[in-house]
């Protein structure tokens, strides 16, 4: 049983605020992944929460415990390293030893326990190996290994698989959901790539500038983003964007003027703008509909990805647009086309950024 | 992220574990430039407790006005430009000489770095006596066998012949460091270099010797605060003479001291040197700070 | 390299290198020879190079003066010298290279200029110190001083050293539950254990030759190597012999321990110049 729980946790160093008051609940078995931009502050709140940073402010709470001034190893972590941080003059069973035996336990039971845990990251025939003879893979799960022997209560990932090359990354993107269902331990998991934000939180949260940006489950952020940052990040290919001008508006819907003077109504509350508001409407390329009646445009791009089909379509007024369709689509380079905005599928964002509330939820999500 | 940000608690840690060496260099650098400073304007001298009491700056004045401060001043400054001279010019040439792949490589470089490891004074005796000695040194035979009058060195080049003995004693050092960095040279720099068609010596200027800068400036520093200080050579070989022809400004202060017994004079001598070695200090630490990234 | 060029020049490379090293060498070697010689030998006009070789000489030298004496105190010095600025450096590199701070880059530069003091400068108070301390000819005292005048140049050595070795790993420790004592002993020291190694080279070779505090601090009970060749350099008469003798004693020993090490000094000397 582990909560992690942050209350406007700040950080400043030199005078810089890098972490501006982040609040959150990480619930008891909960797979958490902070995602954002490179410089967004994800790295250093999970050191912070890791011990490895002072907080400059706010409390930082893990089972209802204050844990601000708890040296790192008594808070119950344990952690995986973006570089692994394996011991290179130990060989793998003493690196997964050293926190056992800095924590007196006796020998015997650190042998169970290491044996156990090398069985199921099929590290057994490797314990005697220094880290400088295994492949980045196994590296990794000694990695994994080490911070698994010491039964913590919440286990933090800083990056993991980003040292490891692509196929390698779905293979432990795999292994790591696995075990986290076995382990049914609380974990935070630091990474840049959305795909295995998406693919692996319970609950995603979006950081940038030392700022949350949002915090919900993985079809939260990408059916209902708060705001144009995180419609931006999560994605990919990412959202098209559209600038738009409000027509007519209501707490039912906003009718927005389009680039070539046509009219779309989205079913949105538009209750806070008025007519004459420039407004950004988002659109997921999967959501273009092609060949609809709709904006006007001439192929630029054809991206054929085998089971999908990327359209990078140039609009009348000079915008690119990008469409997704299915493998056997089939538009020459050159061709006109008209696409279609599926008004349930469009978002729009405010000047301030921030999405009008949608008035349908997902169906998935209802 | 680095480790940099943190506050407070591991701080004083990090304090802790730094203390003993600060304090104790601390105390090393203070107290006996604080006593040099005090002595400077006293007067003391060791075999005449007469003189004594509160000299103002008539040690320093005598010191300014002393010919030879000036010459001894002016030989500090010429051995340690000279020796770096030679030692980062030839040391540079050296190196890239012994890169190259010939029979033996691995024994001559032992062979030349060797001087490094043997002590000044045994350096200063050995060139004095057995290599230059005007009746008995090898080299005085040799000139002997092809016709030449032999010199006495020491006597009548001394400053150069100092600068030559105290720069077999350097260069090996040189060499050792500008070898290491010209090894750590990327060979797919040196072949695409030669693709675009750079001759032997193109190569040494604009791909060697650029890569050599960080190495250079640790030898220059490092050199720097050695021969600064030269004494057991000069003390050996011509104990400064003949005259003041071959003191250096460690020499002449060790000469007021221990030999004349003049305190008060020795330490105004030695502020002198303290100084002249802060204002090397302060471009040499400025150089090494942007060439080494702290 | 792999740059390939005619044996010719591989040759004439090969002849310039070896005539350098030889030349180089060639006092070291000289030195070593006369120190076989006679008297009579070590000053034949022209120089000899094939004599019948005899220990004359050393056994003056060892009748002359207590040579295991000096070289115990040498021993000693460096030795003690070195562990004790070891002792104080590691902690304090530890420090700044892992705890950082905006003053950490000053600290060492400001380290690195103590250094730059010319001894001279400081010899009447040092001497006076030594004095009136009671440590003028004693191994303490020249110990001390040894280890202080080479302290800065451990200190940023093993920095250099230190800044190698990747944060994670000591984070990794902490995490694991490392104190900052078992985090430098049993996580870095090991890592760093060549580095080390080199930085004690260099101290205990650096001691070993230190001539000007030796010379003037001490007299006879504490005198190392570089006061017993003085002895034989005093003015009452050269011996060419007895003196080659007596520098081959006090140089072999280091320059054999350099030729050894000379691998794995080099890495240390460059200071982090050559990565």
């Amino acid at each position: 049983m582990a909560t992690v729980e942050l209350r406007d946790i700040r950080k400043t160093y030199l005078k810089d605020e890098i972490i501006k008051g982040v609040s959150l609940t990480i619930e008891d078995r909960e797979f958490v992944v902070f995602v954002g931009p490179s410089g967004c502050g994800k790295s250093t709140l999970l050191r912070m929460i890791a011990g490895l940073e002072d907080i400059t402010a706010g409390d930082l709470l893990i089972d209802g415990r204050r844990v601000n001034d708890v040296e790192p190893a008594k808070r119950g972590l344990a952690m995986v390293f973006q570089s692994y941080a394996l011991y290179p003059h130990m060989d793998v069973y003493k690196n997964m030893e050293f926190g056992l035996k800095l924590a007196g336990m006796p020998a015997s039971e650190r042998s169970a326990k290491i044996r156990d845990v090398a069985r199921i990251l099929q590290l057994e025939p490797y314990l005697h190996h220094k880290p400088g003879q295994l492949s980045g893979g196994q590296r990794q799960r000694v990695a994994i290994g080490r911070a698994i022997v010491r039964n913590p209560k919440v286990f933090l990932f800083d990056e993991p698989l980003s040292n490891l090359d692509a196929a390698l990354r779905g293979q432990m993107r795999v292994e790591l959901a696995t075990l986290h269902r076995r382990l049914n331990a609380t974990t935070i998991y630091v990474t840049h790539d959305q795909v295995e934000a998406m693919t692996m939180a319970d609950k995603i949260v979006v950081l940038q500038g030392g700022v949350v940006e949002q915090v919900g489950s993985p079809l939260e952020l990408y059916h209902h983003p708060r705001n144009l940052f995180v419609a931006k990040f999560i994605g990919s290919p990412p959202m098209n964007f559209i600038p738009v001008v409000v027509e007519t508006s209501s707490t039912e819907s906003v009718t927005v003027r389009l680039p070539d003077e046509t009219f779309l109504d989205v079913p949105v509350d538009g209750s806070n703008t008025p007519a004459g508001t420039a407004l950004t409407l988002g659109i997921r390329p999967e959501h273009v509909a092609l060949d609809e009646p709709g904006l006007a445009g001439q192929v630029e791009i054809v991206e054929r990805l085998g089971a999908a089909t990327l359209f990078h379509i140039r609009l009348r007024d000079g915008q690119l647009l990008v469409a997704q369709s299915d493998g056997a689509a089939d538009h020459p380079l050159d061709s006109g086309v008209s696409v279609g905005l599926p008004p349930r599928h469009c978002h729009l964002f405010g000047a301030d950024g921030l999405a009008l509330a949608a008035h349908a939820r997902h169906p998935l999500l209802a | 992220m680095t480790t940099a940000a943190r506050t407070g608690r591991v701080d004083r840690a990090g304090l802790a574990m730094l203390s003993p060496a600060v304090v104790i260099l601390l105390i090393w650098s203070i107290v006996p430039l604080v006593m040099t400073l005090w002595y400077s304007f006293r007067n003391y001298n060791l075999v005449d407790p007469t003189l004594h009491g509160f000299a103002g700056i008539d040690n320093y004045r005598y010191l300014l006005t002393d010919p030879d401060f000036i010459t001894s001043l002016i030989n500090t400054l010429v051995l340690v430009a000279g020796v770096l001279f030679v030692s980062v010019g030839i040391g540079t040439l050296l190196a890239v000489l012994y890169d190259q792949e010939f029979f033996g490589r691995g024994i001559a470089r032992v062979l030349v770095i060797s001087p490094f490891f043997v002590m000044p004074t045994v350096a200063a005796l050995v060139w004095k006596n057995l290599m230059l000695h005007p009746i008995y040194g090898v080299y005085s035979s040799m000139m002997r066998a092809v016709g030449l009058t032999p010199v006495d060195w020491l006597q009548q080049f001394p400053m150069a012949t100092v600068m030559m003995i105290v720069a077999w004693e350097w260069l090996p050092f040189s060499v050792l460091i500008l070898l290491t960095a010209v090894q750590s040279l990327d060979s797919e720099q040196k072949e695409a270099a030669r693709m675009d068609g750079a001759g032997p010596v193109a190569r040494f200027r604009y791909i060697i010797v650029p890569h050599l800068a960080r190495a250079i400036t640790v030898v220059i520093m490092i050199e720097t605060i050695y021969l600064l200080t030269i004494f057991a050579e000069i003390s050996v070989t011509t104990a400064g003479g003949p005259g003041v022809a071959s003191t250096n400004l460690a020499f002449l202060i060790y000469a007021r001291a221990l030999l004349q017994f003049d305190v008060g004079g020795a330490s105004a001598g030695g502020m002198a040197a303290i100084v002249i070695a802060n204002i090397v200090a302060v471009f040499l630490v400025r150089a090494v700070a942007r060439n080494l990234e702290v | 390299m792999a740059i390939k060029r005619p044996k010719s020049h591989t040759f004439a490379i090969g002849l310039l290198g070896w005539a350098i090293a030889c030349w180089v060498f060639f006092p070291i070697a000289w030195m070593a020879l006369t120190s076989f010689k006679t008297e009579v030998d070590a000053i034949a006009t022209p120089p000899q190079f094939i004599f019948r070789p005899s220990l004359a000489s050393y056994h003056e030298v060892f009748a002359r003066a207590n040579y295991w004496h000096f070289t115990l105190n040498t021993v000693a010095i460096s030795l003690g010298a070195t562990i004790v600025a070891l002792a104080l450096s590691v902690p304090a590199a530890y420090a700044m290279a892992f705890i950082p701070s905006q003053r950490t880059r000053g600290t060492l530069l400001w380290m690195l200029s103590t250094r730059m003091l010319p001894p001279v400068g400081v010899l009447v108070p040092i001497y006076l110190l030594a004095r009136n301390t009671h440590l003028l000819d004693t191994l303490t005292g020249l110990g001390i001083v040894d280890m202080l005048t080479n302290l800065p140049i451990i200190v940023w050595m093993l920095f250099t050293f230190f800044r190698e070795v990747p944060a994670p790993i000591l984070e990794a420790g902490r995490m694991d539950g490392a104190s900052r004592w078992q985090e430098m002993t049993l996580v870095l020291l090991p890592l760093a254990l060549p580095g080390i190694a080199s930085t004690a080279l260099l101290s205990i070779i650096l001691c070993w030759n230190e001539s000007f505090w030796s010379l003037n601090l001490t007299s006879s009970q504490a005198a190392p190597l570089a006061a017993f060749i003085a002895s034989f350099s005093s003015p009452e008469g050269l011996f060419f012999g007895k003196l080659s003798a007596a520098s081959t004693l006090a140089v072999a020993p280091i320059l054999v321990f350099g030729w050894f090490s000379q691998k794995q000094l080099v890495r240390g000397l460059t200071f982090g110049a050559v990565k």
